[in-house]
């Protein structure tokens, strides 16, 4: 007769399970009895070896487990996703005690031992994050210093937006297109003109007093808006058969990309007023939006670069073999679909244009980020950065998170292939 | 009209226009120098630059010029550039892989670190680190104490100075050792392709590398000792670490950035690259009997390079160019140091701005021309 105790097998796995869970659970048993009440059983032996107790217990468990093809669902689950071979229990048991460890003094600073009520620094007696500084600031960081009683101006120019923006997915096709000229050409000038004032009885606000989240979104949504026509001119003209158009491109394009945006900012700042007419003023804001438009113009022609190449020669010829002629061709047959296939390039390059609006700090305008490193230094909050700088990536990670599975969605469904 | 004069009018108004705006800008520049009283010109490259800069791999002060000031701004530029492309490289490619992890632990917990951190600018993670995390490190007097040799603490990482002697000669045995390994595998190559002998390349080369420079150390009469920061007390209350080389805290939030960032995207590449090779690849490798490692080695990772080469470069070069971000904590780099304090004392604007920007411009275009070979050389040569 035939009897194997060291491989388990189906005859014998119900005591290799058992014993295999029970020196997991001692394992887990120990490591969290010495995290979380700081009672340490095996603190009779060597330093090193008693913090290496329930990782050795745990090895052994997972081997004690680890049947192939036990027949049981939850235990064939468990060792093909997290018990494969020695190596990844020991990964796994890893992670799930560096999870032990870190998440709930994490938990606590967040929420737990966190402070919410009160108006002042005072307020905040516990050992967590103090939110106070957040909830009193909240009003600084969306706002800047833009004035309490005109900030209905910049909510209306933004509702007016997505008013805007959501009622092109229910109008007719045929007004569709007057309404996106609509959103491209006049739009603008109505929303900065709401913000900035000094017409129509409007308050004039001086773009020095915007800032916070919604010069971010200022910012991002004028630069996405106008960098899109240029960088796709530019793109053409890279694929011109004129070589002085072609080559002009290719220098503008590679001059950008070669640089970085602090640079470009400083210019901006510092060089451009140098190459206007003695005592003309350009605003700060408007400078930095050109600046920042011209700079992700040139990455946006790349993308869409991209897509014009990859597109089927076909494409050209069947335009061309219908009379068309270079604008129609490229309006009608190629854009339509070299800009469908470069969507998630589209995203990064809007991604990385919201993630870069923070640098315009170095001209003295502050968004969210600026607004923050503004609310630390100010005498009644110092030793606020760790809660402000919390806020603002969280904030900066929603919408770029939920933009870049936006940009995954959108790729799905205009996705023609079947 | 003709087709030749139909193509001739856009290139000619194009070309027009250019001129008229480069016209019209240099003579508002040339009139506008013209009212502050100055001219345009690199003269004052030479001039003493009377500033002093907190951070410096060569040795600068006051009394040197602006061209060194210059210097300094980028060699610390190219410092933190390269601690970063070499710690996101690393971090890139474990996460990368990782993300194909058959452990759905490990691929979940590298799918959180590459949503979280290339969903947050690059800028605020600097500030959290510089503003909130590391100054969370304890002074001087109670430093953390890495086995009395390094000590970390608020004003930065102490680490032990190295003093070599006869360094040069350490610097030949290390050119030797690579000279020769190269050779060595040449000849193994052509022992392989001619005479089909396997020889054991990587053990003889890591032999060389390990002996010639043991070598320079026995009879080329190199030495090498450590000099380990000590703890001085200069007043009452005020203690330094001197001796040893100082990290500052600048350096290593922006490193640690940079570094966290661009690992996220290189880690994307990696992951694009490796599920990129043809699964067909494999299965062929398999069928001739390779073993696993072979298979990895010798068909699944040079095709997969092939794919995570180009992009990562574009990465690295992208790092190069967010280091200029050190300019929000005061890292002086070449935007800091040259844009930045030169800029302010000089006023010369359009001199200096142009000098940043071609320095990175011509950094971008080596790189690329660099890309485009590279390209070339490994593009698959169809038949």
């Amino acid at each position: 007769m035939h009897i194997n105790i060291i491989k388990p097998n189906k005859e014998n796995l119900t005591s290799f399970v058992s014993i295999g869970s029970f020196f997991i659970l001692i394992g887990f048993a120990d490591f969290i009895f010495n995290t979380f009440l700081n009672l340490n059983f095996t603190g009779f032996l060597p330093d090193t070896l008693s913090y290496l107790i329930p990782i050795i217990f745990g090895l052994i468990g997972l081997y004690l487990i680890r049947v192939e093809f036990s027949g049981n669902r939850l235990l064939d689950r468990i060792n093909n996703n997290f018990n494969s071979s020695n190596f990844n229990a020991l990964l796994s048991l890893l992670v799930i005690f560096s999870l032990i460890k870190f998440i709930p003094p994490l938990l606590n600073w967040f929420i737990f031992d966190a402070d919410f009520a009160g108006n002042t620094k005072q307020d905040c007696t516990g050992s967590g994050a103090c939110w106070v500084f957040v909830k009193v600031w909240l009003n600084r960081f969306v706002y800047g210093m833009y004035p309490d009683i005109e900030q209905w101006r910049i909510n209306t120019a933004f509702f007016l937006l997505f008013f805007l923006v959501g009622a092109s997915f229910f109008v007719p096709s045929k007004l569709k297109k007057y309404l996106l000229l609509f959103l491209l050409f006049i739009y603008p000038i109505i929303g900065f003109k709401l913000i900035s004032g000094g017409d129509f009885g409007l308050k004039y606000i001086e773009t020095g007093a915007w800032g916070g989240l919604s010069l971010t979104f200022i910012v991002s949504a004028f630069a996405l808006i106008l960098c899109f026509p240029i960088g796709m001119f530019l793109a053409l003209g890279r694929r011109s058969n004129l070589p002085a158009i072609r080559y002009s491109s290719i220098g503008f394009i590679e001059l950008w990309r070669g640089v970085p945006l602090i640079t470009v900012l400083f210019m901006s700042a510092v060089m451009f007023p140098m190459f206007l007419p003695d005592g003309t003023y350009v605003d700060k804001l408007i400078r930095v939006l050109i600046a920042i438009t011209l700079f992700e113009a040139a990455y946006m022609a790349e993308v869409i670069r991209g897509g014009l190449q990859a597109l089927p020669k076909g494409q050209y010829e069947a335009a061309k073999s219908l009379g068309m002629g270079y604008w129609r061709m490229h309006f009608l047959i190629v854009l339509p679909q070299a800009l469908k296939l470069v969507i998630p390039g589209i995203a990064n390059t809007f991604l990385a244009l919201v993630k870069d609006t923070p640098l315009i700090f170095v001209v003295g305008l502050l968004e969210l980020a600026g607004m923050v490193n503004l609310a630390k230094t100010n005498p009644e909050w110092l030793g606020m950065a760790m809660e402000g700088y919390v806020f603002a990536g969280l904030v900066f990670w929603v919408i770029c998170y939920a933009m870049s599975r936006y940009s995954q969605n959108l790729e799905k469904k205009l996705s023609t292939e079947r | 009209m003709s087709n030749k004069k139909k193509d001739l009018i856009p290139q000619v108004l194009t070309v027009l226009f250019i001129i008229l705006v480069i016209i019209y800008f240099t003579i508002n520049a040339q009139n506008n120098m013209g009212n502050r009283g100055i001219s345009f010109g690199f003269g004052f490259l030479s001039q003493e630059s009377s500033f002093d800069i907190a951070f410096s791999l060569i040795d600068y002060d006051g009394s040197y010029s602006y061209a060194r000031a210059f210097l300094v701004g980028l060699l610390n530029t190219i410092l933190v550039s390269v601690i970063g492309i070499f710690f996101a490289t690393i971090l890139g490619v474990t996460v990368g892989i990782s993300r194909l992890s058959q452990n759905y632990l490990i691929a979940k917990a590298a799918e959180w670190y590459v949503e979280i951190f290339r969903n947050i600018p690059l800028i605020l993670q600097i500030f959290f680190w510089y503003f909130a995390a590391l100054r969370a490190l304890p002074l001087t007097i109670d430093s953390i104490n890495f086995y009395d040799i390094s000590f970390l603490n608020v004003k930065g990482w102490y680490i032990p100075r190295f003093i070599w002697t006869n360094f040069s000669t350490f610097v030949y045995s290390i050119i030797t050792a690579a000279i020769l390994i190269i050779l060595v595998s040449r000849y193994s190559r052509k022992q392989r392709d001619e005479f089909g002998k396997q020889i054991p390349v990587f053990y003889i080369s890591l032999a060389i590398l390990f002996i010639l420079p043991f070598l320079s150390f026995l009879i080329g009469g190199v030495t090498l000792s450590f000099k380990i920061p000590e703890l001085t007390q200069l007043s009452k209350t005020i203690y330094v670490y001197q001796g040893g080389v100082t990290i500052i805290p600048e350096l290593i939030s922006l490193a640690l950035a940079l570094s966290m960032y661009t690992a996220t995207f290189i880690a994307e590449n990696v992951r694009a690259g490796i599920l990129g090779v043809n699964k067909g690849q494999k299965e062929a490798a398999a069928s001739i009997g390779l073993t696993r490692g072979q298979i990895l080695k010798l068909v699944v990772m040079p095709q997969a390079l092939r794919i995570i080469i180009p992009p990562t470069t574009n990465q690295y070069l992208n790092l190069t160019k967010n280091s200029s971000l050190a300019a929000a904590i005061a890292y002086p780099d070449i935007v800091l140091v040259f844009a930045g304090t030169a800029l302010m004392q000089t006023g010369r604007a359009i001199e200096i701005i142009s000098i940043t920007m071609l320095t990175y411009l011509s950094l971008s275009l080596s790189i690329s021309v660099f890309m485009n070979w590279y390209n070339k050389k490994m593009a698959i040569k169809e038949k």
